[in-house]
């Protein structure tokens, strides 16, 4: 079957899921970013590569965080930034997704930055582009339902390659309702792809999807033994409204099976980093003290997101 | 009007009838096979020379779409579905809007569909008033309306008393009850089949349990008001291995499968293809296998198309948010005949699925056979040529279907009803 990332020359014309694509590009992602890490630091943080180039953000699920690095990132290479809240404007009105698209693409898009609720929409806005010949437009997925958020994947991949150089000598967690989360797909997916040679999730059988030992993960339900010896626990976000009904039956008791607090860190290497996708839920899933503690990268990883951001808007749409 | 079909291969499964030899039509019936009845002068010559010649088949599960969703599909365009598919019969869900609940709404169905003359369309009646599952219907009154049976389509009975009461009274004057198995709470939210694929993709799964635990409770429930049960769209082997060990108990219950499921699993959704996106989900593999091979060894009695055809703009949306279902019409010989030619299943026996046995299970004895005296209801098709499935090929107006671009076997040549060519010159 036909890869919609990928052009017919193998090389990345969207970035939709990290699930399948060639180790080669996911390297070469993290390679180009490298030097973009640099960009923030100078005193003129601009540098000329999309410039010219018009970049929809286009959000049918609200975010601030990730739209705003979204922002950033392409401000950074010189594009035309356009925020659309779509949630609170045409689809109201009735207009189909790829009405809404259209209608962009008449402004002269280059670049779509799709954040959608439902798993797969942006392959939808990828496959109609395609099929109506509009192969110079790119799609980055911004997050779509519980399917894939490939950047935040692959900046979680930049952080965990900055800290520990080598994937092939890892041992990997993941930690928390990986059945709602989109990030943890695009992490087992890279971790994976670059070679970490034992990854595990960790969670209550009801925040665990089906089948997910298929994916070459190992499941652990007890944390405390999930955590031994691992060199990086990369922890998930817990939504409240899982809290009430037959998932979880209180936030206290989750926190004091699955949070991380110091005593469980302690199991792990005392050299492990602490990653978490945020907004954190202090309390629920992470203390603290482990927030913000020596092993939390937690705000570096933000950091390293705006140059991972430019790497992939570059790569598709760079002159 | 007399029409001699000559020189054709007859396959009638429910006579077990497969030899090279005529068929004579007197106006509207079958007057004989092999001799020409004495006096018969043709007025019309069909040469079936390495033709298929079978009864008109019987689908038992085809959307019409009217009334209400017009927009979608007419009667008259999915009646030239079903004669270029050679389906001379087909049963209609009740989920219509407004529901087929009521006598007056099944009489005009019926009303509309006989006047366009051509495939005879039998009604299956809302087993719940707007299918809601809270007050049972006028089934007696929709009987006489001409309902051949009562269902609730996709949406199943929550409260379990108001099925048991639904079928008790249905049982009391024999009425058939047809029953997709769903357990309302463990498929709610659910996408896909809860598997690897939709772990992977992240789509909410639909375990096989949201099948199992409902066929349960409706087998027990059968046994207990004694109704008769069909179970419709079967989607998994675990629902098939249920319906053994009620048959081990000694339950008369039937069941089917749709003509996709035997083809797709949830491996074919692929890159999110909302044409895959049906009620039940395309299930595992293993799922599938267990399908085709329930159907070949009788098991699973008929093979249907759930023909349920949705306009693109409602296929061009997210998986989830598109409208699940597939037209199919048309599809049902090609696929019935890939799947008998895969799973070594001989062309008789693969026929009955769609013909004899669906006849039994409707309750119809004037189709889906041949004998003398019969309607004249004929497909006649050409086993093996390969068609290629597209667009302006299909006669639906819901061009809704992953096979898109697939050649499969089997071309109908002409379709006859009551004595009439409806298809083919």
């Amino acid at each position: 079957m036909h890869n919609p990332q990928l052009n017919k020359h193998g090389e990345l014309q969207h970035l939709l899921t990290l699930d399948g694509l060639p180790k080669a590009i996911l390297s070469q992602i993290l390679d180009i970013a490298a030097p973009f890490t640099e960009v923030a630091e100078r005193e003129v943080k601009k540098l000329p590569l999309l410039r010219g180039k018009s970049v929809f953000n286009l959000f049918f699920e609200n975010s601030t965080r990730t739209r705003t690095t979204f922002e950033i990132a392409a401000k950074r290479l010189s594009a035309d930034v356009i925020n659309l809240n779509v949630s609170t404007s045409s689809t109201a009105k009735g207009e189909t997704l790829l009405d809404t698209v259209d209608n962009l693409c008449a402004m002269q898009a280059d670049m779509f930055v799709v954040r959608h609720a439902s798993s797969g929409a942006p392959y939808l806005i990828a496959e109609h582009l395609q099929r109506t010949g509009r192969d110079h437009i790119h799609v980055v997925n911004a997050g779509d339902g519980r399917h894939a958020h490939p950047t935040q994947g692959l900046l979680d991949m930049y952080t965990i390659r900055h800290y520990k150089q080598d994937f092939t000598k890892l041992t990997v967690a993941v930690v928390g309702d990986v059945l709602h989360s989109r990030v943890a797909r695009s992490e087992i997916a890279a971790l994976t792809t670059l070679g970490v040679p034992e990854i595990r999730v960790i969670g209550p059988k009801t925040l665990l999807p089906t089948d997910i030992d298929r994916m070459g993960v190992h499941v652990f339900h007890d944390m405390r033994e999930g955590l031994k010896g691992v060199d990086v626990v990369m922890m998930l976000r817990l939504q409240n409204e899982r809290m009430n009904g037959a998932l979880l039956p209180s936030s206290q008791e989750y926190f004091k099976f699955y949070g991380l607090t110091q005593d469980k860190l302690a199991l792990a290497k005392p050299d492990a980093i602490v990653l978490h996708p945020g907004p954190m839920n202090r309390g629920v899933e992470i203390d603290s003290a482990v927030a913000d503690g020596g092993n939390a990268v937690i705000l570096p990883q933000v950091t390293f997101g705006i140059a991972v951001r430019m790497a992939v808007m570059s790569m598709l749409a760079g002159s | 009007m007399n029409i001699h079909i000559q020189n054709g291969r007859v396959i009638d499964p429910g006579n077990k009838v497969d030899a090279k030899q005529d068929v004579f039509i007197v106006d509207d019936k079958i007057a004989a096979l092999g001799q020409a009845p004495s006096g018969f002068k043709a007025d019309k010559v069909i040469d079936a020379s390495g033709l298929v010649v079978a009864p008109g088949l019987i689908d038992l599960a085809a959307r019409l779409r009217e009334p209400g969703f017009e927009y979608r599909a007419t009667l008259e365009s999915e009646m030239q579905a079903a004669m270029a598919g050679g389906v001379t019969s087909l049963a209609c869900p009740p989920d219509t809007d407004p529901v087929l609940d009521e006598p007056g709404l099944v009489e005009m169905l019926c009303f509309r569909a006989k006047n366009l003359n051509c495939a005879h369309v039998y009604p299956v009646g809302a087993l719940t008033v707007k299918l809601e599952g809270k007050r049972i219907t006028e089934m007696a009154e929709l009987m006489e309306a001409g309902c051949v049976a009562f269902s609730q389509a996709n949406t199943p009975i929550v409260d379990t008393q108001v099925l048991m009461r639904a079928m008790q009274y249905a049982a009391t004057f024999g009425f058939r009850v047809w029953l997709q198995a769903i357990d309302p709470y463990l498929s709610r939210g659910g996408i896909a089949h809860d598997g690897e694929v939709a772990s992977r993709m992240g789509l909410a799964g639909i375990p096989v349990e949201a099948e199992t635990v409902a066929l349960d409770a409706y087998l027990r429930l059968a046994k207990n008001t004694g109704v008769k049960l069909h179970v419709t769209r079967l989607s998994s082997a675990a629902g098939l291995e249920a319906i053994d060990r009620a048959r081990a108990e000694g339950l008369d219950v039937t069941c089917d499968v749709g003509a996709h499921y035997l083809h797709l699993s949830d491996m074919d959704i692929g890159y999110f293809n909302p044409q895959c996106y049906v009620v039940p989900p395309l299930r595992s593999q293993r799922d599938r296998d267990a399908l085709r091979r329930g159907l070949a060894d009788g098991r699973i009695n008929a093979v249907c198309s759930d023909h349920t055809p949705v306009d693109d703009d409602a296929k061009q949306a997210p998986f989830a948010e598109s409208e699940p279902g597939m037209t199919g019409l048309e599809l049902l010989l090609p696929l019935t005949l890939k799947w008998a030619k895969e799973q070594g299943v001989a062309l008789p026996q693969a026929l009955s699925r769609v013909t004899a046995d669906a006849a039994r299970i409707m309750g119809i004895t004037k189709a889906g056979h041949l004998q003398p005296g019969a309607r004249a209801d004929v497909c006649v098709f050409d086993p093996d040529t390969l068609r290629t499935v597209s667009r302006d090929s299909l006669k639906s107006q819901g061009k809704n279907t992953p096979f898109l671009g697939l050649e499969l076997p089997g071309v109908v040549r002409y379709t006859l009803v009551e004595g009439r060519v409806m298809f083919g010159n």
